[in-house]
Order: structure tokens, then sequence, then C-alpha cells
């Protein structure tokens, strides 16, 4: 699907020190508490993480560093014998707040949807005015009746009811269908709200577009026949962001946060 | 005649379409600037407005009406605009769905989905206002009581439910909106009973299926939270202050010898002046009755150990909780096989863990101790497996303290060892003679070095709660657990001087966390698996039963009433009270009112769970 991609970030995650004795945990619970939100700097709502620390010494300039308190965080790693313990550096914030900065690398996958996208979902709920539907399983879209394609008219039939295809009595939808709309557009206020239409074309029921649709039946071809290509398109779609580390004051000093800057 | 009904029933379709379009349309006509909207359209926005009033009364018809003016609505979801019709939206969502019927709450819900699937910009208020809904509005409170809204209340709950199910199905991240919703929402200590048990009855049926996945945990939790809140703002001075009246009251009325008949008043008398136990004993029916439910389908296990962490962090280390912590007696009651046995693990577990601070661990095994002695689901097999954990710990105590030269007998190093002492004493207490009757058990216990622990230097005898120590010598003796050398020896070693305040020297106050629970509703669910004292047969009782009586009676003539309706109201075997109340320990109300212990002498056996002075943190 389209509005999923695939990033490396630079980060750095402030680390109470109350949770200094297992510093990848923290940071780990630190970025999960970004899931399935909205976050402005990563343009898109995080779906999965995965952080590795990043071992300061061999990069940061020196100057910098020194009028800097530096923490030593010796770091364990789970299994002690396996190597001798992991000494990492983290910085001690000047002021008040005694936080760790964490230098993070971390690979993060994340959903934007972005208004002409198509997507895909699944119908849950529908009425004479809206259709309601859900994205992988967690993002909701309601397309209303203004974005329905004329050619549907609602039958309130059976379980709930369905939108029937004028031209062709084999295209409909009804709960359960898995549909293919486009996005008009996106609420990042609360939870990545969409809301979709149904009236561009290559959209409808996914099932009947694979049959009645050209285009849409021959993407569904390619991408069966080589995954791996689609993976190298995936690649190009890889942005990396980089750190940025102007953020020293935070407007909640209580939490511990981290920053990034795209880097576009 | 059956033309006729389609006929009818056509006008309605229709009436109803019709009406349908003329809200749709009046929405549409004032979604502009309010200078540029038609006089006429303003004033059907208006009567639109009134139709949907959450503050006037309906009756029967009028609800009917309002039901098909809220389907038009929920028709017309798309036309809903939150800039243009605010005082709609404003109007829909503080509407009451207590004062309608079946067809109206169905309508409205249906609405409230609806709007909470377009945006989510009404998601939040959608969910607040049926959280709102989770407890009668105030006019009705007074009546909801009543034995005829029971079905509805019901009813409106399951409705609830099923509306916030939808609303999750549909906006799959609305679970993590609703749990702060929730968060916020929950009663305050000062609410009313009906408001908050209503409340909490509601919260805790969303605890099923995939909400109860998502949040349950956090449900769970705040309930918890709630419990423990109300817990210590019951106040020891309140309990006390009322026994205490109630004590010399009783006094008379063993002199008249007629104290048995009152028993089922004194028992509404002690808590009838505080509010907090009231709520609380309110709750833990609710959850008692959601725990009992969960049994029903299956899924306890998932709930217990949910719980169970919950009490980690929650509960354990409350000082001095009284009832709070019998929602985890009750669900272990529920399940003794694999629930009843976790309990006593997960206690012992954290007991011997080193890394665990020792507050939670002297609570732990004050825990281990009351709970091995109270519940009576739990078999001898299970008590002495856990005795074997807690003496073998104390032995290796014990040695550790002989290695290093330096020691020192300030108790507060050591009191761990003497609480966990003072849990295997009192664990025997209760247990010794059910173990007796195992010979392969009792050759377990035989086998434990218990023998080295007491004669240890530390002379945990001293230390622990004099009552405890002495029955425990006393049954011990009667089971011949020592050798009888062994006996003299171990009595020379209680401390003789007991006219200090609370005992022995240094004692060091201990927290029975299972005493008998006192709150009058919920205790029929506690009840049936509780082991009194009064019902414990001790391995002396055949032959010396007689002699009870002489066991530290000088302090016993104040509390020993008090206790009364502990044991089955028909019980007025004066022995029996007696030794039930040397059992059920903690420190004696003279330390809140020194005046009651001028007429006695130094030691008395406290009756039931009091406060006493906190083990030094």
């Amino acid at each position: 699907m389209e509005a999923l991609r695939e990033v490396e970030a630079e980060l750095t995650v402030y680390v109470h020190p109350s949770n200094a004795a297992d510093v990848p945990r923290a940071v780990s619970r630190q970025l999960s508490g970004l899931l399935f939100s909205y976050e402005e700097r990563f343009d898109g709502v995080l779906l999965a993480h995965e952080a590795q620390l990043v071992d300061e010494d061999n990069k940061e300039n020196a100057t910098k560093e020194k009028d800097k308190k530096e923490a030593k965080i010796e770091e364990e790693t789970e299994a002690k014998s396996k190597k001798k313990p992991k000494i990492l550096k983290a910085k001690i914030l000047n002021g008040l707040v005694p936080f760790f900065g964490v230098r993070v690398h971390a690979n993060l996958l994340l959903f934007s949807p972005q208004p002409g996208m198509l997507l895909e979902g699944k119908v849950e709920m529908l009425g004479k005015e809206s259709i309601h539907a859900v994205v992988l399983g967690v993002f909701s879209v309601a397309i209303m009746s203004d974005d329905i394609h004329e050619k549907f008219r609602f039958k309130r039939k059976s379980h709930g009811g369905r939108f029937l295809s004028r031209s062709d009595r084999e295209h409909f939808i009804k709960r359960g269908t898995m549909i293919r709309f486009s996005v008009k557009s996106v609420d990042t206020e609360m939870n990545c709200h969409i809301t979709g239409s149904l009236i561009p074309p290559h959209t409808g029921s996914m099932r009947w577009l694979s049959v009645h649709d050209a285009e849409y039946a021959s993407e569904i071809s390619r991408k069966s026949m080589d995954t791996s290509i689609k993976r190298e398109q995936n690649e190009q779609e890889h942005r990396i962001l980089k750190n940025e580390d102007s953020m020293v004051k935070s407007e909640r000093p209580h939490k511990s946060r981290k920053r990034s800057a795209e880097n576009r | 005649m059956g033309a006729e009904q389609q006929c009818d029933d056509m006008e309605v379709a229709f009436s109803d379409s019709e009406a349908f379009r003329s809200v749709q349309h009046v929405l549409q006509s004032v979604r502009m600037d309010p200078f540029l909207i038609d006089l006429r359209d303003k004033e059907q926005y208006d009567i639109l407005l009134c139709a949907v009033d959450s503050t006037t009364r309906r009756s029967s018809d009028d609800q009917a009406m309002l039901a098909t003016t809220l389907r038009a609505l929920s028709e017309a979801v798309s036309k809903i605009d939150i800039m243009y019709h605010h005082a709609l939206l404003h109007n829909i969502f503080t509407m009451s769905i207590w004062y309608y019927n079946r067809d109206t709450r169905d309508a409205l819900l249906d609405l409230i989905i609806r709007l909470s699937a377009v945006a989510d910009q009404y998601l939040r208020e959608c969910l607040q206002m049926l959280v709102n809904n989770f407890t009668p509005p105030g006019p009705l409170v007074p009546k909801i009581e009543d034995k005829r809204w029971e079905a509805k209340r019901k009813e409106i709950y399951s409705q609830l439910h099923e509306s916030l199910k939808m609303i999750s199905d549909t906006v799959p991240l609305a679970p993590r909106v609703l749990k702060d919703i929730i968060n916020r929402s929950m009663p305050k200590l000062f609410d009313n009973k009906v408001k908050m048990v209503s409340f909490v009855e509601c919260m805790l049926g969303l605890d099923t299926e995939r909400l109860g996945d998502l949040i349950g945990t956090s449900l769970l939790e705040k309930v918890v939270d709630l419990l423990t809140e109300l817990d210590v703002n019951i106040t020891w001075e309140d309990i006390l202050q009322e026994e205490h009246s109630k004590g010399i009251f009783e006094m008379e009325l063993e002199d008249l010898a007629n104290g048995v008949d009152n028993f089922g008043q004194e028992t509404e008398v002690l808590f009838g002046g505080n509010v907090c136990a009231n709520k609380l004993d309110g709750l833990m029916v609710v959850v008692c009755k959601h725990l009992k439910s969960c049994a029903e389908h299956g899924c306890l296990k998932r709930e217990f150990d949910i719980l169970k962490t919950i009490f980690r962090k929650g509960v354990l280390k409350v000082h001095k909780s009284k009832f709070a912590q019998f929602i985890m007696f009750y669900a272990c009651s529920l399940d003794p096989e694999i629930c009843g046995l976790d309990f006593a693990l997960f206690l012992t577990d954290i007991f011997t863990k080193k890394e665990d601070d020792a507050i939670a661990r002297m609570s732990a095994v004050s825990y281990v101790g009351s709970y091995l002695s109270r519940a009576r689901f739990i078999s001898a097999d299970t008590v002495v497996a856990i005795l074997k954990r807690l003496v073998d710990w104390c032995i290796d105590h014990c040695e550790r303290q002989k290695k290093r030269h330096t020691r020192t007998k300030n108790p507060v190093e050591h009191q761990i060892f003497y609480a966990s002492c003072q849990a295997v004493m009192y664990v025997l207490c209760f247990r010794l003679r059910s173990i007796m009757d195992y010979p392969n058990l009792k050759s377990q216990l035989f086998k434990m070095n218990i023998r080295s622990i007491l004669m240890d230097p530390l002379e945990p005898l001293k230390v622990c709660l004099p009552s405890i120590v002495n029955e425990f010598l006393r049954q011990a003796k009667a089971a011949r657990l020592f050798n009888a050398s062994v006996d003299l020896e171990l009595e020379d070693r209680i401390d003789s001087d007991l006219s200090k305040a609370f005992g022995g020297v240094n004692r060091l106050d201990m927290f029975f966390p299972f005493d008998p629970y006192l709150l009058k509703e919920s205790d029929s669910y506690i009840r049936p698996n509780f082991e009194f004292w009064s019902l414990v047969k001790t391995t002396y009782s055949d032959d010396e039963g007689d002699e009870l009586g002489d066991f530290d009676a000088p302090g016993m003539n104040v509390d020993s009433l008090d206790d009364n309706f502990d044991i089955e109201l028909n019980s007025d075997d004066d022995d029996i009270e007696y030794t039930m109340n040397k059992m059920s320990i903690t420190p004696h109300r003279s330390f809140y009112h020194p005046m009651a212990m001028s007429g006695d002498s130094g030691l008395s056996m406290p009756a039931r769970i009091r406060p006493s002075v906190s083990p030094p943190s």
C-alpha cells in the first residue's frame, strides 16, 4: 500500500535517570509511547520501531562534548556472559532536568497517508449517508455520501444494507467488503482519521476491481510476479532522517522527549 | 384488512422519510454564516433544537417524536457541521439515555455511533457522552436502587456496552481515547454511593472481549485504586471510637444476659456512620460480582493475572489496607487450584526475592501468613509447602547472621525474619491440627527445623506477638511438635515481662491483612471461604477445651464482646469468641484511647484487625 514507508532515523531519546539501569528498555518504551498517534516530526503515524543505541565516542566532535557533563551509563547486555559490559556515554542535560540524552539509531515503520493516495480498507459499518472502513485494522476511514460515486445506490436490505452499482450488479459494497478508495483528507489531530472518496477511477470493491479494472488487475499481477522489484522501489522511498540536536528546552520538562527533523 | 395495514405502514414510512428530508433540509439551510440564514430556516432550526432539547421531560408520544428526529439526524450526519450546528450537537451530547424508553435510547445511541465514526472531532465528545451515562442523572439517583429499576439498569448498561463496542469496531483507536475519558470521569471519593457503584458496575462490564483486552487492565487498575482510596479513608479512629462505645454498651448487655439478640443491630452500628466504608462495601459487591461472572465465562485466570500485577503495584504496600485486599481473596476462592495456589506462591516469591524492597517483603510475608491461615480453600499440602519455604528462608537467614560476626539484635534489621517467624507460627496455630491429620504432611512438618529458628540468638519469641507465641507453643506442645525438654526451653524464652505497651520487648508491629471482614453487604462473598478462629480445631481442643478460659483472661473482658458478629450469629459460646479474639491480632485500642486501658491489666488480647504501629520504613 502506498502510505506505508520505512525510514531510518537518528534520534536523541531523553531517558529519566530512574530508568538508567536498563536503557534499551527505557528507549523502547519511550518510542512505544509514540505508537499509533500522529507525529508531526515524522509526518506520519509510527507503527513499529526498532532502535539501536549509538556509541557516540566514534562520532561526536570533541569540542562540543567538553562543556557538557557526561555520564556513563553502564549498559550490560542482557546476556552477561556474551561480552564484557559495553560502556555507552550519554549526556546529562544542563539545567533542572537531569535526563540522559541517549543517541539512538532507529528503523521506523510509518503510516503517512496523503490526499490522493489510493488505500485499501475493510468496511465495518455503512448506511445511506456514509461508508465506514478500517485501514490496516487501526485507522478509521469515513466516506460520506457526497464522496460516493453516483453509480452506487444504497439498498437497505439484509444486514446493514449494501451499496449496489447501477452499471454492474456484481459490483457491491457491504459490511466486510475490502474496498479501495482515494484519500480526500487526513485529520492528524487525534487518531489520524481519514476522509476518503469513492469517486476517482480505480476505486470500489477490490474483488470487483481485480476483475474489471485493468490497471488494478495488472498492478496485482505485477505485485505477485516479482516482489523483489517492489522491494527496491520501497528502498528508494527511504528517507534518512537526521538528528537535530538543538532541542534542549522542552515545554514539558517532566517528560523526556526526543526530537528529530526530517532531512528534506 | 391486510391491505389497510399495509397502507398504514406505507403512510408511516412516508411521513418518516418526509421528516428525514426536512431535517436534512434544515441542517443544510443553516450551514452558513448566521447573518445569511433565511429567517424561516432559522425558525425551523430552532424547532429542531427544541425537539432534541436535553432538559425537557417527555411523555411517551413525545419520545416517539424524539426517536424519529434522532433517526433523521443519524441519516443526515454528513450534513452536521461542528461550526454551524454547535447548539444542536450540544443538545445531543448532554442528553441522558436514562430518561427514555428503549426505542428512543436505540435511536440516540445509533446517532452517537454514527457521529463518532464521521470524524475525530466528534469522537471524544461521543465517548464522553456515553461515559457520562454510566451513572444515572441526579434526579433519578434515589429511585435507582429500587428493584423495579434493576432490569432497566441492566438494559441500559448493555446498550452502552454495545455502543462502545460498535464504536471501537469502526474506530479502532477509540479505546485509547475511551481509557483516557474513563480515567478522568472516575467517581471521586465524595461522590455518592449510587453513582459510584453504578459507574464501576458499568465500567467493569466493558472488561470483556476485545475492549477488555485493550483497556481491561487500566479499568481494573482504576477500580482497585478507588477501592484502596476508600479503604485508607476509613480511619481507624472512627472504627475504634464506635467500637469503644459499643464495647461499653455491650458490657451492659452482657450483664443483662441478652447480648445475643442484639448482634444483628450491632453490625449495623459498626459502620453506620462511616460513609467511606459504606461505599467501599457497595463497590466490593460489584467487583466480586464481576469476578464471579469472569469465573463463569472462564476468563478468571486472565483477570487474576491482571489483578495480581495491580495488587503488587497498588495494594501490597498500602499501609494497613483493611478490605481492598479481599478482592484477591475472593478471586482465589473462585479457583483455588490455580489462582489460590498461584497467589500463595506469588506472595512467597516477593518475600524471598532479595531485590524487592523491605516494605514489600514485610507486607508479603504478612499476607502469606494471613492468607494461608484464613483461606479455607487452600489445601494442607500447599500450606506445608509454603511453610517449608518460609522456614528454609529463616534458617538461611540465621546462618547468614552467624557467619557475620557483628550481629545486632536490633529488631528493625531483622524485621523480615521476625515477620516470617511470626507468619509461620500464626499459620500453624490455624493449621497445625489439620496438618496432623495427614501422616505424610505431618512427617514433612516435623522434619522442618522450626525449633532451631525459634531458639536462635535472635530470639524471635521475644519479638513476635505474645498471643501468637503462646498459642503456638500450646498447640505445638499438644501436637508434640518438639520434644518436652525443648518445650520448656522455648517457654523460658518468651519474654515474661509483658507489661510493656504492646507485649514483648521491641515488639515489631504486625499486619494481618485477612482478619475478619467487616463490611456487611459484601461479606456474603467472603464468609463462605473464610476461616474464623472460632471454628478452628486446635491440637489441644479435644482434651483441654475447658481450660480455654484461663488464657490471658484479664484483657479480655472488653474485647471479647466486640467480636461477636464475626462468629455465626447463633454462636454464644464465650470460650470460642474468646479464643478467636486472641488470634485476631493488631495492637490494642488503648494506643488510641488510653482511657480504655484504665480498668485492665497490662496486656489485653486485641480483637480483630486494629491499627498498629507501622514497621519502620
